[in-house]
């Protein structure tokens, strides 16, 4: 049910009252545009008194990273945020969060990585972490920010999972623009995330462990194992925490990705994030001129759900996935995603790589429009399309 | 090195974890040293600066007198020679004067 509690709040606000909701142990963080207010209203909240966090300032996020590492195993509940440049710095211990199974969630505010140097959004820097083995949850608008940091929480505690969590949102369209978004009462939100109870907290002297130790070829390979097993856990583990998220909000969330008008859709765009904003706006007016176009915007990048999507697009005439970064040399990210979840369909719908967004560039509704128009054309080209480039 | 049945990835704690905290004990890590100490009794005047200053807990400490050295984990680094104020423990290169082990 709602509680009423609407509130005209940036994305920032949002987050820093997710985390100060969740009430963390220990939040260690290094601040970047453009997520550094997330932590800087945080802090004041720590200051004012308003929760009891432990927040460690550092020299860089490498530090923010590692002194998250080291207060995760000591069992204290960690939280951090970064973006861009500050991401690709902490990134070596992402991977060790990961590895360590420290279920640490961080806020990243995307933004591209350099260079040349641009503070603006695209994902260049989340999809840098997205084989490091951390959950990544992309976010369309700041109410999603504020809900799925508040249930990655739980995710990332799961017992079956234990795995680091990226809320990601995307820096200036999402972080720095007012919009209206709902706060759950602090105990509601106290009581859905409840106690956490770490596994091997290092802190426990009386039953003293070993962490982060070294490992020769003979068990290198079977740890990565565990990993992927908590990787392969998440889904179910996310779509339970999500139907009791939804009976505490008045918002549905059932789903590792959102269907926009698809199921009867013979033509569909992919995308990531806030522009999903502006594609359903674009499906709502072809719609009604008559078009049969949708939308699919997956929430969790990694684990990737393959499976699902597959059952979702196979039908389709045509599909257009947006990639907001490159992977140079290649296709984009979420392309190959959806291209090899639908591999092994004999009738598989014709797929098409559009790059758009980068560094902040605009995207309009014109130009999505364009994009439904062109998946009309059979003998449109299967190269990769730039969005709102000079080419 | 001891002999340790390799265990499916599930028989094992996760993340790397050792519990109990003692895996050293076990592992027997001293096998690369190319510089061994040699320990000199009469000389040790038992102020246990080479304990102290070990990196790797290699003095057997028995009634808190220095006993010997666990040569099956120390790895030769010299410091306990360094620290010695009498010159109790000397370095020679691994492979002489083995018969002191």
């Amino acid at each position: 049910m709602s509680n009423g509690n609407r509130q005209v709040l940036t994305g920032h606000q949002v987050v820093a009252n997710a985390m100060r909701q969740v009430d963390p142990d220990v939040v260690a963080a290094y601040p970047i545009t453009p997520q550094s207010e997330i932590v800087e209203y945080f802090s004041k909240f720590v200051a004012d008194g308003k929760v009891d966090s432990e927040v460690i300032t550092v020299e860089s996020e490498h530090s923010a990273m590692s002194a998250c590492v080291g207060s995760s195993a000591a069992g204290a509940r960690t939280m951090t945020a970064t973006a861009s440049q500050g991401l690709a710095l902490m990134l070596e211990i992402v991977y060790i969060a990961a590895s360590m199974r420290a279920p640490i969630v961080m806020t990243v505010a995307n933004r591209a990585l350099s260079g040349p140097i641009n503070i603006h959004c695209d994902h260049s820097d989340s999809m840098a972490a997205r084989d490091s083995g951390v959950i990544q949850i992309y976010g369309e608008d700041a109410q999603e920010a504020y809900d799925f940091t508040l249930m990655a929480q739980r995710l990332a505690e799961n017992e079956d999972v234990l795995l680091p969590v990226m809320v990601t949102l995307d820096g200036f369209t999402l972080t720095h623009t007012a919009q209206v978004a709902e706060l759950l009462p602090d105990d509601t939100v106290t009581d859905f995330v409840g106690e956490y109870e770490p596994l091997y907290p290092l802190l426990d002297v009386d039953n003293p462990t070993t962490q982060g130790p070294f490992d020769m070829p003979d068990y290198y390979f079977e740890h990565k194992l565990q990993q992927v097993e908590a990787m392969n856990n998440v889904p179910e583990k996310f779509l339970e925490v999500q139907e009791e998220f939804s009976d505490l909000s008045d918002r549905e969330y059932s789903g590792l990705f959102e269907s926009y008008r698809l199921d009867d859709a013979d033509y569909a765009i992919v995308l990531l994030g806030s522009t999903a904003g502006t594609a359903k706006v674009v499906v709502d007016e072809l719609r009604d001129k008559g078009k049969k176009v949708g939308l699919l915007k997956p929430w969790m990048f990694r684990p990737f759900p393959a499976e699902e999507m597959k059952e979702a697009l196979k039908e389709k005439e045509a599909v257009a996935v947006f990639d907001r970064s490159l992977s140079f040399g290649s296709s984009g990210p979420l392309y190959l995603e959806v291209s090899s979840a639908l591999s092994h369909e004999d009738n598989k719908p014709r797929l098409y790589n559009y790059t758009y967004g980068l560094g902040g560039r605009d995207i309009a509704e014109g130009h999505i429009a364009e994009v439904f128009e062109d998946l009309e054309n059979p003998d449109l080209e299967s190269k990769m399309h730039y969005i709102n480039a000079r080419t | 090195m001891a002999e340790f049945e390799l265990k499916k990835y599930d028989e094992v704690p996760i993340g790397g974890v050792v519990t109990g905290g003692a895996t050293p004990e076990l592992n027997e890590t001293g096998d690369w040293r190319s510089n061994r100490p040699i320990f000199d009794e009469d000389k040790c005047i038992q102020c246990l600066l080479c304990w102290s200053h070990c990196p790797d807990a290699s003095f057997y400490i028995e009634d808190e007198e220095v006993q010997g050295i666990d040569y099956d984990h120390c790895k030769g680094c010299g410091i306990c020679a360094e620290i010695c104020p009498v010159d109790a423990i000397t370095m020679v290169p691994e492979g002489e004067d083995s018969e002191d082990e």
